[in-house]
């Protein structure tokens, strides 16, 4: 617990002093920024029964920002300490393979989490200057929040699982990225139902779990859905068991 | 402090370390000399539970390094080969991060931090960014690193690869000044290094121990006795007539040298130290004399002659 909490502090400095994280946070806010500009611009001409945070979270735009970013966040995490060599000296230090994988998947998330923060500017100012005064709705927003959380339990752990296998860091981005891909398009498939129901092997059934733009829908509405959370939850527990696995296996490679 | 029974490390396809034993006393400075590739890196991986061992097994300050991996790993202090070092960080914060990792006190790790600085002569640069720093303070960072939870064994791989001469010594000094207090590893391929600063060399060839001795003995071993160089001012005849009535003296090689004075090599019967004989035999005879020397035979010669691969002997 003691050396979690060093290495997170460790891994959290890496995130906030570094230039790569300013330069996504700032992306990721122009890119948020942008997409509410056309929002407001569109809302002020046609009237909209949907709450803001909805509309919003629904657009590409947040998967994009979440597949791409998610890739980039967690890239360095193992591969960037193997190709520099500090991996040796970490691993040497008396600390367990535990803590290791969990502090660097912890200061992500922070890091992630922290990222997003700037939409809530965003909703400040729906609030202030149009007749949405719900925006900023305690259920709404915790939904929300609880939706990114989630998203990015599943794309991080995705992350930093590429990123134990190799110590490039663009070979560990390209590998999430292209599993990221997978799921937004089983995702899709779900979403657009492109399979029928009586299809084989019940994949439909199957696929339904893997719907994240109706459980995003659902959180930004501000309903708490148990299987998407158990869902997102259990996927980020088995890559994170499976980064496990490969941080240990130099003990028996 | 070390035991290693029979070490052995296969990567795929491929054996890094055939089996080897040694075991290394607290207090001692020990040398782990070889060529590339002859296994002193993975030993050394082996030593501070970064991969375990195919077979055998090893134990540091009596801990098994595999089933005991965290005692071992918080009783060594290891720099790896190339130094590697987070570029981003501070000197100070980077000690002090891991002064902490390695299970030391708020306190305590400010207290250990300031007082490694101080020994590595880092205290001037205790703000700069590692990555700006010169390579010859980037490795007292690293060995401040190794040093700063006091550890009871003390492993650097090629500690002096890539500085230039001054920062060598520097190296060397604060290497040699922890003798006593640490049991210290080091590997070098450099020969002169381990004669200068351990006690104990282990000589590594092809993943195996080839010779385990103090450099002093390991020459003796190799050469018989030792071969002294004299300088004297006489006839080439009469000189030759003297040294032949020596009887400790087995062969000798008489060059001209400069000034009237003639080099003489000598090579002595049974390892007798020929100076004495000498001195005596010059004074005996009125001759001048302006050299007397034991001629060191240098631990390459020692080296090369351990470590010649058999193929060329042959030739």
């Amino acid at each position: 617990m003691r050396a979690f909490a060093i290495l997170l502090r460790r891994e959290l400095a890496a995130f906030f002093l570094s230039l790569t994280g300013y330069v996504v946070i700032a992306a990721v806010t122009l890119l948020i920024g942008a997409t509410f500009v056309m929002l407001i611009k569109n809302m002020g001409t046609e009237a909209f029964p949907l709450p803001v945070t909805e509309i919003f979270f629904n657009s590409s735009v947040f998967w994009i920002i979440v597949i791409l970013t998610a890739p980039v966040i967690t890239m360095r995490l193992f591969a960037f300490e193997k190709a520099s060599g500090t991996y040796e000296t970490l691993m040497t230090a008396p600390v367990g393979d535990v803590s290791v994988v969990a502090a660097k998947f912890v200061a992500a998330l922070t890091f992630y989490m922290v990222m997003w923060l700037p939409t809530l500017g965003c909703l400040l100012i729906v609030s202030h200057f149009t007749n949405q005064a719900h925006a900023l709705d305690k259920g709404l927003l915790g939904g929300m929040y609880l939706g990114i959380f989630l998203s990015g339990c599943l794309f991080l752990s995705i992350g930093c699982f590429t990123s134990s296998l190799t110590r490039s860091q663009m070979t560990a981005a390209m590998m999430s990225l292209a599993i990221g891909i997978i799921f937004f398009l089983a995702a899709y498939a779900a979403y657009a139902q492109v399979i029928p129901e009586t299809g084989p092997w019940r994949t439909a059934s199957v696929l339904y779990y893997f719907n994240l733009f109706r459980q995003m829908e659902d959180f930004t509405r501000g309903v708490a859905d148990t299987r998407a959370m158990i869902f997102n939850g259990s996927a980020m527990f088995l890559f994170l068991f499976l980064t496990l696995r490969v941080v240990e296996s130099r003990r028996w490679k | 402090m070390i035991e290693a029974i029979n070490l052995t490390k296969r990567y795929a396809g491929r054996t890094a370390v055939q089996s080897i034993s040694f075991s290394v006393a607290r207090g001692e400075i020990v040398g782990l000399l070889g060529p590339n590739g002859a296994g002193k890196s993975t030993t050394m991986r082996i030593l501070s539970c970064f991969m375990p061992a195919t077979s055998g097994t090893a134990r540091v300050a009596g801990c098994d390094v595999f089933r005991q991996a965290d005692d071992v790993r918080r009783r060594i202090g290891y720099m790896p080969e190339n130094n590697p070092l987070p570029g981003e960080m501070r000197v100070r914060e980077y000690l002090k991060f891991r002064a902490r990792l390695k299970g030391l006190g708020w306190r305590r790790s400010r207290e250990r931090v300031a007082t490694v600085m101080e020994q590595c002569g880092l205290t001037q640069v205790n703000r700069r960014i590692i990555g700006q720093l010169s390579k010859g303070y980037r490795q007292r960072v690293g060995l401040a690193d190794a040093l700063v939870h006091e550890p009871e064994l003390i492993i650097l791989d090629e500690p002096t690869i890539g500085l230039d001469p001054h920062q060598i010594r520097a190296v060397r000094q604060l290497i040699r000044s922890l003798a006593g207090k640490h049991t210290v590893l080091i590997s070098t391929h450099i020969l002169p290094e381990a004669e200068m600063m351990c006690s104990r060399m282990l000589i590594m060839y092809d993943g195996r121990i080839l010779a385990s001795d103090t450099p002093e003995n390991l020459q003796r071993t190799v050469t018989g006795g030792r071969q002294i160089v004299a300088e004297i001012a006489a006839p080439l005849l009469s000189l030759r007539e003297a040294l032949l009535q020596l009887p400790e003296v087995e062969s000798f090689d008489i060059m001209d040298g400069d000034d009237g004075f003639l080099r003489c090599t000598l090579t002595p019967r049974n390892g007798t130290d020929l100076r004495a004989v000498v001195y005596e035999a010059a004074r005996q005879n009125g001759w001048l004399m302006r050299e007397l020397t034991r001629n060191r035979h240098s631990l390459e010669d020692i080296y090369v002659q351990i470590t010649q691969p058999p193929d060329e002997e042959e030739e």
